[in-house]
């Protein structure tokens, strides 16, 4: 497809989850922690407020037309500032200096005195809510292509448990959120501009890893269509899938425009109760429901069952729509008969609604006021059809399908967290700010000076024992030996079952060091590190595991190897070299290392020959 | 340099910073930056000389149409006095203000208009740090002017840091047959999660039950579950910012409203509607003061009430204080100044008959202040003198219950 050509513009806003000691409003620590050692549950009602500019935000309405009760669990990391029973403690100098080294390395400039603000979030998910937000600094950019609109700093939510159940260890922890200008064409450039980020990101080596600590919100729009933000692409691999798709939906979408045009298409917003014509249905939810309205959509026959993403339809949008009411979907005549209504049902529902085969009826099913909501959601909708694509906040699904979240949000959602001071931002304190080196830059630095090759000098650079790695380098350990160590031994170990999490920096960088003192081979660093895992300390674990031998003795044995293979070592030469080898390092199980091993047996080889 | 000496806050405005063009609206001037509020709703303070004005704010504000009411349904008066269940957001500072009117109220809370049919006061617009006794007579006056002509029920919105004196203040100067609801909330009212909306549905409910006497209802648990009623005479403020701050001291709750569902439950022990005839005593002697004793106090501190009409003590323990205080007591008592004495404890009864140092304070002519609170002793005191300023009598009515102030048992399983 010819991106250009259709006029493709995307942008792309990453949050990042900072590594703080502190949460960006409270002092409690950022740790995850698991549901079960909760020791507290509340709840709570939301409802929108009124701006300083006395509107209502639409996004926030959207939310409101379920009046929903969220609970929330506590646990002992967190504090009255997650339950909203305390004001929130001075903006988090730990992550605005994270925040700021950010703008500082994509050439940004800081907002000079930085005020926090409160974004109205009525979902649940925060329970004041709203999102704490702070714009921190503006216009910047990144090679891959896109210039930085600006640079946030932000409380993360609380995490959905389920349904309106929320755990608050989440909520607090500093996110950075990093936007960029609609700038990019192709949906591989999105993928490429987002990897680039991600790297700045990790080049602070102060954010957090691991799935869901970061997500890429992706703005989208194609000539003759509009502005779509879909929210949480947690997957970098998805990210050109999911342009695509949303392309996709949108052409699709202009398409049914287009034909519903043609058609004179309109919307009848009158609706029938045809809850009477399926008091014997054979369909489970249309037979408890209390309520069934028919609407009928004329001349969209055929269009609300077109597929505009794979296994969606212009059907599911208009459920997504629907949902918001508290309904758990729709059904449309384009998909009946089906799901145990008869094709006789559908014959007389079309009657009771005096729809010509052209038309489309919609069927909802809840109590009054429910489906009263929903009908009038799928008449929404379904007049947004008539213009083409509706700007919309949506979300992701599986694979990269995206449904409506919510209209996208405007200004009225925002107000002074007048709970909070503004925070300068000195010039000093930004000229002194470091910048540290990119994971990029560092993996060419460690394929020239180390001479390894670019893929593990990659490898070493973007992963997370690239600190440790610097400083065993820096301790005097070969490079070698500290990212063979780093990356192959403890993995290893670690799907061995070994507890590695207890083997603390200090420990690995000693054992280390004895390898380099010549106190301990190489060859037994596995072992070691395993016993020290297992809670002995290191004199012990060398000791026990790799007694040193005497070079006497090693000559001994080596000697006595090779005599025992006489024919063996005649008829194979040199070539016997590396058989013998793998017996001898058997036999001294790691306590030498394998450099003298080979240069003791070349030795009585030749003799030998 | 652009002049920028003009602007006024919603002003339209370009921002030039950073290599950026934005536009915005200006907010105000604070640390020395002008505050821009952008497109996309974020506040930033920059240099002034960063922005230029390109149009003057819209001129009025939006008008609000009045809020229509069910005049079938029970009369219930709203007084505002301030306070965070009705604040909004000051452009100036950008801090949150009480500014709402009490139409605002039932603007803010729209499910209040199903409960009764409001009419409404603004008393005052006050943070109720700044409450002071004169506006507790005039709150009483207009309490008692509204049961006069006909509410079935009055709701007075507070801020919640002094609203258990006020509380107790209109108590003591008023008897009323039906309910006086104090209500308020911890979280401002401008936030998606404040208390404001279920404390004053409560209340509300409250107005119209089957009470007859002054309380406080406010969140019961840090959960939208329910509100506790609070007799005004005994409740404190037990916490800086929790919603269940409000705490009912050497009693049970008089009663609970559940939420969503409104429910009123009165305990046995709660005055009901219609016990007594509406009756107004506004007189007040402010000349009474309240201090804390601590270990090593400067008795000389004591000496700084030397005039005033009436000092409540809050002692340690059972009710004392050092011998060196018990000596200016005693002088204070000597020229004429009312003494009474509780406990920082806040929970339980000053005894002064068990140690020396009470026995002392006995002698020195200190009352003892039974298991009253030690604000509503204070607030108790300036009424009592407000009526009489004989020893004897003051001594008596401070040990009496007037207003189920004090209790003669302790009871047990509080
Ligand atoms: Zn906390």
């Amino acid at each position: 497809m010819d991106y250009k050509a259709i006029g493709l513009k995307a942008g792309i806003e990453i949050h990042q989850q900072l590594d703080t000691r502190e949460k960006l409003f409270c002092h409690c620590p950022t740790v995850l922690r698991d549901v079960l050692d909760r020791n507290g549950e509340f709840f709570r009602y939301l409802r929108a407020t009124e701006s300083e500019l006395g509107e209502i935000d639409r996004a926030a309405e959207e939310e409101m037309k379920q009046v929903r009760q969220f609970a929330y669990y506590a646990y002992d990391t967190t504090c009255l500032v997650e339950n909203d029973e305390e004001p929130p403690a001075p903006l988090n100098p730990e992550a605005m200096e994270i925040c700021l080294t950010l703008a500082k390395m994509t050439g940004a400039t800081p907002v000079p005195s930085v005020h926090v603000m409160r974004k109205l979030v009525i979902d649940g998910s925060n329970t004041s809510g709203f999102q704490r937000t702070a714009l921190v600094a503006l216009g910047g950019s990144v090679p891959a292509g896109a210039r930085i609109e600006t640079l946030c700093l932000e409380e993360e939510a609380a995490q959905r448990v389920e349904g309106d159940v929320f755990s608050l260890d989440r909520l607090g922890i500093p996110l950075v959120e990093i936007t960029t200008a609609p700038d990019m064409r192709t949906p591989e450039q999105v993928r490429e501009v987002a990897a680039y980020i991600g790297m700045l990101l990790r080049s602070t080596g102060r954010v957090k890893r691991g799935l869901g600590t970061i997500r890429q919100d992706i703005n989208i729009s194609i000539a003759g269509g509009a502005r779509v933000e879909i929210k949480g692409v947690q997957e970098l691999d998805l990210i050109d899938e999911v342009v695509r798709r949303e392309v996709a939906r949108q052409q699709h979408l202009i398409a049914i425009r287009d034909e519903l045009r043609a058609r004179g298409a309109a919307i009848h917003a009158v609706y029938f109760d045809v809850t009477g014509l399926f008091a014997a249905t054979k369909s489970a939810i249309l037979k408890k429901a209390p309520l069934i309205l028919a609407l009928r959509l004329i001349g969209f026959a055929g269009l609300v069952g077109r597929e505009i993403q794979p296994g969606r339809r212009l059907g599911s949008e208009m459920a997504d729509y629907a949902k918001k009411c508290g309904v758990g979907g729709i059904f449309h005549t384009d998909e009946l008969p089906a799901y145990g209504v008869t094709a006789e049902e559908v014959e007389a529902v079309r009657e009771a609604c005096h729809a010509d085969p052209g038309d489309c009826v919609v069927l909802v099913a809840a109590s009054r006021k429910k489906a009263e909501c929903a009908a009038q959601q799928v008449v929404r909708r379904a007049l947004l059809a008539l213009d083409g694509v509706p700007e919309e906040t949506r979300k992701m699904l599986e694979e990269g399908n995206t449904a409506y979240m919510r209209p996208l949000p405007g200004a009225a959602r925002m107000y002074p967290e007048t709970d909070v001071l503004p925070v300068a931002v000195p010039q000093a304190y930004w000229d002194g700010l470091f910048v540290p080196e990119l994971l990029s830059s560092k993996a060419e630095r460690f394929a020239a000076e180390y001479g390894f090759d670019d893929q593990l000098s990659r490898q070493l650079a973007f992963s997370e024992q690239c600190v440790l790695f610097e400083r065993a380098v820096a301790d005097g350990i070969r490079p070698m030996l500290a990212s063979r160590t780093l990356l192959a031994t403890i993995r290893e170990l670690k799907r061995d079952g070994v507890a590695v999490e207890r083997l603390t920096d200090a420990m690995i960088l000693q054992v280390l060091a004895r390898v380099e003192d010549g106190g301990l081979a190489k060859e037994a660093v596995p072992d070691v590190l395993r016993a020290v895992a297992g809670g002995k300390d290191l004199e012990t674990a060398a000791e026990e595991i790799a007694p040193p031998i005497a070079v006497d003795d090693l000559a001994v044995l080596v000697r006595r190897i090779v005599a025992e293979r006489e024919d063996f070592v005649k008829s194979r030469g040199m070539g016997s070299l590396g058989p013998l080898m793998g017996v001898v390092m058997k036999e001294v199980r790691g306590r030498v290392d394998g450099k003298v091993i080979a240069d003791l047996l070349k030795r009585e080889i030749a003799a030998m020959l | 340099m652009t002049d920028t000496a003009g602007l006024q806050s919603g002003d339209q405005v370009r921002c030039r910073y950073a290599g950026t063009d934005l536009a915005g609206t200006f907010i105000t001037r604070r640390d020395g930056y002008a505050v821009v509020k952008l497109e996309s709703g974020y506040n930033i303070g920059i240099p002034e000389d960063a922005i230029t004005a390109t149009a003057a704010a819209s001129a009025a504000a939006p008008v609000m149409p009045p809020v229509p009411q069910n005049p079938d349904l029970p009369s219930v008066a709203i007084i505002s006095t301030g306070g965070t269940i009705a604040s909004r957001i000051d452009y100036r500072t950008g801090a949150v203000t009480s500014q709402f009117s009490a139409d605002d109220i039932l603007r803010a809370i729209p499910g209040l208009t199903g409960i009764a049919s409001f009419r409404s006061r603004q008393l005052a617009t006050i943070l109720s740090e700044n409450m002071q006794p004169a506006l507790w007579q005039e709150l009483a006056r207009a309490i008692h002017a509204e049961i006069r002509s006909g509410a079935g029920g009055v709701i007075v919105t507070h801020g919640t840091d002094t609203m258990s004196y006020s509380a107790a203040a209109v108590s003591f100067m008023l008897e009323t047959p039906v309910p006086v609801v104090f209500v308020g909330s911890q979280r401002s009212a401008d936030r998606p999660s404040s208390d404001n909306v279920m404390n004053g549905m409560c209340a509300a409910q409250a107005a119209i039950s089957d009470l007859g006497e002054v309380c406080v209802v406010m969140h019961a648990s840090t959960s939208d579950d329910r509100c506790a009623i609070h007799r005004g005479t005994r409740v404190r403020k037990m916490h800086t910012s929790r919603r269940d701050a409000f705490a009912s001291i050497g009693m049970a709750p008089l009663g609970t409203v559940a939420y969503p569902s409104l429910d009123v439950t009165l305990s046995p022990g709660a005055v009901r509607r219609g016990t007594t005839e509406p009756a107004l005593h506004d007189a007040l002697d402010d000349r009474v003061g309240m201090v804390t004793f601590y270990p090593g106090m400067d008795p000389a501190v004591i000496d700084g009430f030397a005039g005033y009409q009436g000092l409540v003590v809050s002692g340690t323990g059972l009710g004392h204080v050092s011998a060196g205080c018990i000596r200016q007591l005693a002088a204070l008592v000597r020229d004429g100044t009312a003494v009474v004495m509780t406990s920082q404890c806040l929970n339980g009864r000053v005894c002064d008959r068990v140690y020396d140092t009470g026995r002392d304070l006995l002698a020195a002519g200190v009352i003892e202040g039974e298991d009253m609170l030690p604000e509503v002793a204070m607030t108790k005191l300036m009424w009592v003198l407000g009526r009489t300023d004989d020893p004897d009598e003051v001594r008596d009515l401070m040990r009496t219950s007037l207003r189920g102030e004090l209790g003669r048992c302790s009871a047990h399983g509080l």
